[in-house]
């Protein structure tokens, strides 16, 4: 029921396009994924990692099934065809990758952050980026007895 | 078993599809029905959408034309938390709006690339509070998927029907929050107090009240307590026979009736092109529930109708709720009858720990024990998308895993956060005061928007 | 006028105790609902937990008519200015309880997003431990907020007038200390 397919940068709009024409009428989940220390799983040999990798999944309503399409995005110049013209509820979602990872979306109509405020430095999804984590001091306790 | 589709009635004077006409004091309106717009007329999907810089209203601002752009937010008593909603109206009338979120951003999906599998669950369960089982579930299935095990039959009927007592928690709560906004306090004193059997047979279960994290990989992490079957038959027999009461006390009621009826609608084409699930869209008409297009857990083996409505208004979205908590009282009750016997979570040794007793005698269930909560559970590398139908819509699970006992990344696709998008077709056109009921009918809940 | 005088029974008393004791009875709690406590918050108010019994079950939407502040939530980096604002609109004497681990110390979450401790930013009467507390720890908090107004100066000014104060817009401590590795 559930399948994957991997689509190059330059088929991107195209294949959505025609997906969507056979009934894929819905986008269920947009994401991105940082793959700056780690190695793509289950990609296929013929395709070339990217740092980044955009995931889509969509949805037909007819017969019920999901297809989850991942496309390579490098790390030089990371910018994708936005879907909103195809998908308008992708809207939020590539604001959240863009927000969050630094994905741009070409075509998107309002291309700001979405989640941090807009004066934020940084893109806390990749993995160059640190946890932000603030050391806890412990001191020790003095014993009642 | 099948699944059938259940078509909430409307009131009599009310026709679904027919013309819906009112008598007001400018003479006679008239509602065309919505399939009748032609969706080009008003391309509602760009012209519905606010779309200027978060900080430009920072003060109540007027336009040349006559036009205010105002905030509402996100320190409001009826937001449902922090949302910030900017408004640009003319007169009493919302042309267009923004929803502005972010503020409860909690960086969850980056602190679950720093815990272990068996931690994540706690850490999930805390995104949308109303519905904690819910979020745990979509995780553990997430990690299973990659694991490739199988979990006993009795822990999936049981995650079944903490699933299903999650949601009619999450619904009544809705009630009593919508009847909050709507002016009616009697309904959010009844929403809680039933509310209040519920979280307490959680308690029972999990020890908590709230963020159970009771469901975990490989199964639950308790057995249910003795007894659980009269906690269960009691919420089910008591709620069901209270539903009668919020229906006198609301859905008859000619001052509700003027608050929902024919205010935020939304069409099936926009519900669908915004990505709606959940309530929203099924209250279009459109009868998609995961629950019974892609089955998971055992919802191929219960009966149970899938709600929707026909208009795609306030009303529908109430009346769907509604006889969605009664279509989950009716699943919990074919799971007492079937519940079987059995461990609760996979036998595994690898990715559930041995029973306490066993790490005392057997040198093997130490170290099993030791392994597990040091290093954590090792999943094999693989990426996976998970979803299931929560109170709120489709809830998904997108986990990336390197092989290490922590995920390479893991982001989780919120109704909420997705349905928040559909907010500005629903205000478009109408009244402010009615921004309220249609804020609350969305349900959002925005530790899951923000995450 | 001579006390002989009075017909009707009166009681003595200095002005200060009468000051607390009816402070201490009507506080008026604002509502800053951010995550998951606000809904123990909201239990603690309803049927089951009734808050009404300590004379607080209204919670006033607008901070100015309020004087206690339950901070009921994690608090975000972009919440912070907004908390600091709700803050300084409200009426002197004000009160603040700290909800809950996330608005105490940031809890589980220490990460780049969330404010490690609301005390950074408002000064903190009450902390009620717990994620979340149960309604009956925040009113274990309430009860002992009302025993510290029952029991303190009632002209009483923060001694560290700039404590957990910050500039609005400014970033939060936590995220001088974090961010970019």
């Amino acid at each position: 029921m559930s399948e994957v397919a991997f689509v190059s940068l330059e088929e991107y709009t195209s294949y959505f396009a025609e997906r969507r024409e056979e009934g894929y009428t819905f986008l269920a989940d947009l994401t991105a994924v940082d793959y700056l220390e780690a190695g793509h799983p289950g990609l296929p040999a013929e395709v070339r990692p990217e740092r980044f990798e955009v995931v889509v999944n969509i949805r037909r309503f007819d017969q019920p099934s999901l297809l989850r399409v991942r496309t390579q995005v490098p790390a030089e110049s990371p910018w994708v065809p936005s879907l909103v013209d195809l998908y308008p509820g992708a809207e939020a979602m590539e604001r959240e990758v863009y927000d969050l990872l630094g994905i741009g979306f070409e075509g998107h109509p309002d291309l700001t952050r979405i989640l941090l405020p807009e004066d934020w430095e940084g893109h806390p999804l990749r993995k160059d980026y640190g946890l932000g984590r603030v050391p806890v001091q412990f001191k020790e306790v003095r014993r009642h007895r | 078993m099948t699944a059938s589709v259940f078509t909430v009635a409307r009131p009599q004077d009310e026709e679904p599809g027919a013309l819906l006409s009112r008598d007001t004091s400018e003479g006679l309106q008239e509602l065309v029905s919505r399939s009748a717009t032609a969706a080009a007329e008003l391309d509602r999907e760009t012209g519905a959408a606010l779309r200027i810089p978060e900080s430009e209203s920072e003060v109540e601002t007027f336009t040349d034309d006559g036009r205010m752009i105002i905030n509402m937010g996100p320190q409001h008593p009826s937001t449902h938390g922090v949302l910030r909603i900017m408004l640009e109206i003319e007169g009493e009338t919302v042309l267009r709006s923004k929803p502005v979120i972010g503020y409860l951003h909690t960086g969850m999906e980056k602190t679950a690339e720093n815990l272990t599998y068996l931690q994540g669950a706690t850490n999930v369960t805390r995104m949308d509070y109303l519905s904690p089982l819910n979020n745990e579930l979509v995780f553990a299935l997430a990690v299973e998927a990659l694991l490739g095990i199988e979990i006993p039959e009795r822990a999936t009927w049981i995650r079944m029907l903490l699933s299903e007592l999650n949601r009619i928690s999450s619904h009544v709560m809705w009630l009593a929050t919508n009847g909050m906004d709507l002016g009616s306090s009697s309904m959010m004193i009844f929403g809680f107090r039933e509310r209040e059997m519920v979280i307490s047979f959680f308690e029972k279960a999990s020890g908590l009240r709230m963020n159970h994290n009771y469901i975990r990989p490989g199964g639950v992490a308790a057995d249910l307590p003795d007894g659980w079957e009269d906690d269960v038959m009691a919420i089910a027999d008591t709620i069901e026979a209270r539903i009668k009461d919020y229906n006198e006390l609301l859905t008859g009621q000619p001052i509700f009736h003027e608050r929902v009826f024919g205010v935020g609608i939304i069409r099936p084409e926009e519900a669908i092109a915004l990505s709606a699930t959940g309530p929203i869209l099924r209250s279009t008409g459109v009868p998609w529930d995961l629950r019974r297009e892609m089955p998971y857990l055992f919802y191929d083996k219960v009966d149970f109708d899938v709600v929707v409505g026909t208009v795609g208004d306030t009303y529908d979205r109430y009346s769907v709720r509604i006889h969605e908590i009664l279509q989950s009282i009716r699943i919990v009750r074919q799971v007492l009858e079937r519940m079987p016997s059995g461990p609760y979570r996979a036998l595994d040794p690898k990715v559930t720990p041995p029973p306490r007793a066993r790490v005392d005698e057997s040198m093997e269930a130490l170290i099993h024990h030791f392994k597990l909560f040091t290093e954590g559970i090792r999943v094999p590398p693989g990426e996976t998308y998970q979803a299931i139908e929560s109170p709120r819509g489709e809830l998904g699970c997108y986990m990336v895993s390197d092989g290490s006992a922590k995920p390479y990344r893991m982001h989780i696709r919120g109704p909420s956060f997705v349905n928040l998008q559909s907010l500005p077709v629903m205000l478009h056109g109408g009244l402010l005061a009615d921004g309220v009921a249609i804020i609350s009918s969305v349900d959002p809940v925005m530790g899951e928007v923000d995450r | 006028m001579p006390l002989e005088d009075l017909s009707y029974n009166f009681l003595t008393g200095n002005i200060e105790k009468l000051v607390q004791w009816a402070r201490q009875a009507s506080l008026w709690p604002a509502t800053f609902g951010l995550a998951c406590c606000a809904i123990e918050m909201m239990s603690s108010g309803a049927a089951d937990f009734d808050l009404a019994r300590f004379g607080m079950e209204v919670f006033r939407a607008s901070p100015r008519q309020a004087d206690l502040m339950i901070v009921a939530g994690r608090v975000s980096q972009k919440m912070a200015p907004v908390l600091r604002q709700v803050y300084d609109q409200m009426m002197e004497p004000k009160w603040v309880i700290s909800m809950g681990v996330c608005a105490s110390t940031g809890g589980m979450f220490n990460n780049y997003a969330i404010v490690q401790g609301v005390d950074q930013i408002v000064p903190v009467d009450v902390y009620a431990p717990g994620c979340p507390p149960g309604p009956e720890t925040l009113m274990h908090a309430i009860l002992t907020l009302h025993e510290q107004i029952r029991t303190g100066e009632i002209l009483r000014r923060r001694r560290e007038p700039d404590k957990g104060y910050r500039q609005i817009g400014q970033p939060a401590v936590s995220r001088m200390v974090g961010g970019v590795e």
